[in-house]
């Protein structure tokens, strides 16, 4: 029988939620880790109970946590994230260089292929890979010669969020980085490519055509398509075609196109979901009504999923990496809020309905769906 | 040698599977710094988590307190107060109040 595992990172703790491929009864357990911030969890894709974890804290500094039972018991592995080769500097707020300082790991995702390899994105911005299961990780220094010396933090950090691993080619990776943009290697890391054609950030880049500096918030692939990607950005929701050579807008008729999230129907690439929250100012949903949209064309024309999400009174938000699908039929929906509610949809989005809903703020929601349990 | 007593916050017992409130570690000159390399040493998973990796800068948010004396801005070769020497008294690694 089938089932399905949520692996839920939040500001004091890591939660493990799990249910039969009905997903109507679930189990939580936790915390893991209490009073530590985890920021991310994801399992091997090929392995789903080797799982790993960024363990993270302003006082002690970060740590990178492994289980190879599915989050039952823990073991630490290497946390030295150093800096490939000569240090270099990026823009700091006052228009000075500023050097690369480690502050944490915002996300791991595992190999596609192989349970011992996983990218890490670290803060202040830069792609770390073990090939050992995490006994030593090695950066990639290429990625910091994309301009790195015009990138700037924004609010949240300059952190490298979003890694996204080509199905079709080893080689090519993707990843996002906040207020720099996406990027992407072709060589297996060595040599990276700003793609930001397309973005438009009138109100925080005075040049319409800069390179690097759009604050790209998250992008989704669909495995079936890997030139086809989409992305929510600070402003505006855009997809491309080509691999990232050329985005577009496709906000078409939603509330706000400001927001965290997005993600891909695990059956249909043209069937893509975002949460808008109401602006940058004000990191809630609009009128107080939490909203997931869906659009079935891949973007432009978008509704509202509302039934079973609080329609009144609702001001919490949805960070980036807190909403997952699973591959299950029909397609499952999950998402974490930072009010501490995890919502759960077994058909599409049709509906919703909260797993749980007093956890710590939800920093990272994501999903495996098992076989045979 | 010097046995040395040795007080961990909460979060690095956890993190490091320690049981108990304090742990001794045995040092050969009775330092500030050859104590942290002893915890260290003793727990692998505890470096970076005190002081910086590579730099040994004590991290921002972490203090050190002997015998009610505020080691925190001492350097690596500070001697250790007799106190702690003859175990009488432990030396406190603390997480710093820095909530708000």
């Amino acid at each position: 029988m089938s089932g399905v595992r949520v692996l839920v990172g939040t500001k004091k703790g890591a939660f493990i939620l799990t249910a039969d491929g009905k997903r109507e009864n679930w189990q939580v357990t936790g915390p893991h880790f209490a009073g530590w911030e985890m920021y991310h969890l994801k399992g091997s894709p090929v392995d789903p109970n080797r799982i790993y974890a960024s363990q993270t804290s302003g006082w002690f500094g970060q740590q990178i946590q492994r289980s190879n039972d599915g989050g039952l018991t823990w073991e630490p592995v290497d946390h030295a994230f150093k800096y490939e080769g000569e240090l270099s500097t990026h823009q700091w707020y006052d228009g000075t260089q500023h050097p690369w300082e480690f502050k944490r790991i915002w996300h791991l995702e595992p190999s596609l292929t192989d349970p011992d390899v996983v990218y890490a994105g670290a803060e202040d911005a830069a792609l770390f890979q073990t090939k050992d299961g995490g006994k030593s990780w090695q950066e990639f220094p290429g990625l910091r010669q994309a301009k790195g010396h015009l990138w700037q933090p924004g609010a949240g950090g300059m952190g490298l969020h979003t890694i996204v691993l080509d199905p079709t080619d080893p080689k090519r990776i993707f990843v996002a980085i906040s207020a720099a943009g996406c990027f992407r290697t072709d060589d297996g890391g060595e040599t990276w490519k700003a793609i930001n054609k397309g973005l438009k950030s009138q109100y925080e880049l005075p040049d319409p055509n800069a390179e690097v500096g759009h604050c790209v918030h998250r992008i989704a692939m669909h495995l079936s398509r890997p030139k086809v990607l989409f992305m929510q950005k600070h402003w505006d929701v855009l997809r491309t075609d080509d691999a990232g050579e050329f985005w577009q807008d496709v906000s078409g008729n939603l509330p706000s196109d400001f927001g965290f999230p997005i993600d891909v129907h695990a059956h249909e690439p043209e069937t893509i979901y975002v949460v808008p929250i109401k602006s940058d100012s004000e990191h809630f949903p609009p009128e107080g009504k939490l909203r997931v949209y869906r659009s079935r064309t891949g973007g432009n024309e978008w509704e509202a999923l509302t039934q079973g999400l609080p329609q009144e009174n609702c001001f919490v938000n949805v960070l980036r990496d807190a909403m997952a699908v699973d591959s299950l039929d029909a397609c499952g929906i999950y998402f974490g809020t930072t009010g501490g509610q995890v919502y759960a949809s077994s058909n599409a989005g049709d509906s919703w309905k909260p797993i749980v809903r007093d956890l710590p703020a939800v920093y990272s929601v994501e999903v495996q769906t098992l076989n045979g349990r | 040698m010097s046995a040395i007593r040795v007080v961990l916050p909460f979060h690095l017992r956890t993190l490091a599977r320690i049981t108990g409130d304090e742990v001794e570690l045995e040092v050969g000159v009775a330092t500030l710094g050859a104590v942290l390399d002893a915890v260290e040493a003793r727990y692998p998973v505890l470096r970076g988590a005190i002081r910086e990796e590579g730099t040994l800068r004590r991290r921002p948010f972490v203090r050190y307190f002997a015998c009610q004396e505020d080691f925190s801005h001492e350097p690596a070769e500070t001697p250790l107060p007799a106190a702690v020497i003859s175990r009488e008294e432990p030396l406190m690694i603390i997480g710093a109040m820095a909530g708000g």
